[in-house]
């Protein structure tokens, strides 16, 4: 579905992403594993074409997609959920939501929401409030919300779990595990490792720019470096 | 005291002027609130718009209000294609870079007018030009009724498109959140540079309702975008409703300060309200927090 081949990125002149390789199945969840500064947010501003790529390859349903523009990714299918949320604050909650639509899945735009309320009822509660008054959790699932109103043929979740109570943390995890029971493939870039491995399949860790360990996730858990590094379990 | 019969005329000759106001400051506080950008070269577009105007009518005989139809998608193109072509590429994403770039087009554009026009001041005969409509026992010009109902009717077509449009949704979503922007596909160099044309497109709608009652000049624009400067900050930057109702004060007050104080004193008015407003209100009457 994604593969990502050898890719090279930074800021300036300081080079973040030094050579990284990983790939994603169809209806997979792999999560994309590391602490913070490590160049995993770098990755999906690639992906999604907010970044230039340096060097490396990009391919999204076999087609090469490194050096296109947002707007043009976004139209193949692969939708970023980006860090921060980054939703409409001055715009009403379904407004946002119609904004996921803006190029992909205008024609089924009213089923599409309809079925984004139903997976998130306080979305509809709040429909009509300005996004900027929504809480962190709902501005969340919000901004999964809008991922989804584009109808994706993959989606990457970028720390969606960043700044919510414990609570919220269980019900995000369990969440997207439910969006990809009907086949969808997430990339999920999280920091929270336990949680993340609990869902996915495989996954891919990365320090100082480079995927440093990857595998299923249940191969991962008994990797004694791992245990050191990232579970604080000696 | 003046009794009724003096001030209704003049705060309804005031509504009028204010309706015009109105439309230049909304097209200024478009620009403004997606841009970030403060246009210095409005008012030499609404002068380009006004000799649009004209020489439609001088060399062609089309009526002013006929020009509705050529005048303002001509000026969408142009500042599309200004925004696109040369303030965007020139600015390197630095506001005050625009802003430098806005002024320089404004004195070229003026200067070009200067050169090729003169400074003679031109005007269009129109057969309804000195007609007039009594409303309320006041006697209206007959354009200037027609001017305040445009402007009304533009700004009710501005807001729709603004609020039920995903055109409109993206120029709102852009002005705040411009990586979120880019994540749902929304093109952000067309958009900036949409926005730029329908603030535009505002001017070349004033100029045709403005020219049956007003002149053009190539110096014709600073008087306006003065005041619609002063209309943008006392409605709250980036306000549509704010512009609205902003431009209908500053119409009503520049009146009554002509009918108090003497016509040459009649702007004092506005611009006490633009330093009261700054002092004590600077987010404006309908302006968001700071």
């Amino acid at each position: 579905m994604l593969e990502i081949v050898n890719l090279r990125a930074g800021y300036g002149a300081v080079e973040v992403l030094r050579g990284v390789s990983l790939d994603i199945g169809q209806g997979e969840i792999v999560a994309l594993l590391g602490s913070n500064g490590v160049g995993k947010t770098t990755t999906s501003s690639v992906l999604s074409g907010l970044l230039p790529a340096w060097g490396g390859e990009v391919r999204f349903k076999s087609e090469p997609i490194t050096g296109l523009s947002p707007q043009a990714i976004v139209d193949r299918g692969l939708i970023h959920v980006p860090e921060g949320r980054h939703i409409f604050p001055n715009l009403a909650v379904r407004e946002n939501l119609e904004l996921g639509a803006y190029r992909r899945g205008k024609a089924n735009r009213a089923r599409n929401l309809e079925r984004v309320m139903e997976t998130f009822p306080r979305l509809r509660e709040r429909s009509a409030q300005k996004a900027g008054t929504l809480s962190g959790g709902e501005q969340q699932m919000l901004a999964i919300g809008r991922g989804m109103m584009a109808e994706p043929d993959l989606l990457i979740l970028d720390e969606p779990s960043i700044g919510l109570s414990p609570l919220l943390v269980e019900e995000m995890f369990a969440l997207i595990g439910k969006l990809n029971e009907s086949g969808l493939p997430i990339l999920l870039v999280e920091q929270n490792v336990l949680q993340s491995m609990e869902i996915a399949e495989r996954a891919f860790v990365m320090e100082n720019g480079e995927i440093r360990l990857s595998g299923p996730t249940a191969q991962l858990m008994d990797d004694p470096e791992l245990k050191r590094s990232y579970l604080g379990l000696a | 005291m003046p009794d009724l019969a003096i001030i209704v005329p003049s705060v309804l000759n005031g509504l009028t002027t204010g309706a015009l106001y109105a439309l230049v400051a909304l097209g200024l506080t478009l620009i403004y609130g997606v841009l970030h950008i403060i246009n210095f070269a409005h008012g030499a577009l609404l002068m380009v718009g006004l000799y649009a105007v004209y020489f439609l009518h001088s060399s062609f005989g089309i009526d002013p209000y006929v020009s509705l139809l050529i005048v303002p998608p001509a000026m969408f193109a142009l500042g599309y294609a200004l925004q696109r072509g040369i303030i965007g590429r020139a600015s390197h994403g630095r506001d005050e870079n625009i802003l430098l770039v806005t002024l320089g087009l404004s004195i070229v554009i003026e200067n070009l007018a200067l050169f090729v026009f003169r400074s003679d001041t031109r005007s269009v005969d129109t057969p309804y030009s000195f007609e007039v409509v009594e409303i309320l026992g006041a006697f209206l010009p007959l354009p200037k009724v027609i001017a305040f109902a445009g402007a009304l009717v533009t700004a009710a077509l501005l807001w729709l498109l603004m609020s039920r449009t995903d055109l409109g949704r993206a120029i709102r979503a852009l002005a705040k959140e411009r990586k979120g922007a880019k994540l749902v596909g929304i093109d952000v160099d067309h958009v900036f540079a949409m926005s730029f044309g329908l603030g535009i497109a505002c001017l070349g709608v004033a100029a045709c309702l403005l020219l049956p009652s007003y002149y053009v000049t190539p110096q014709v624009g600073h008087g306006f975008v003065l005041i619609a400067f002063t209309i943008v900050v006392l409605g709250g930057m980036g306000s549509f409703v704010g512009a609205l109702v902003g431009g209908l004060i500053i119409g009503v007050v520049e009146a009554l300060g002509g009918l108090f104080l003497g016509e040459s004193l009649g702007q004092i008015g506005i611009f006490l309200i633009f330093i009261l407003v700054l002092v004590f209100r600077p987010t404006g009457l309908l302006g968001h927090k700071v």
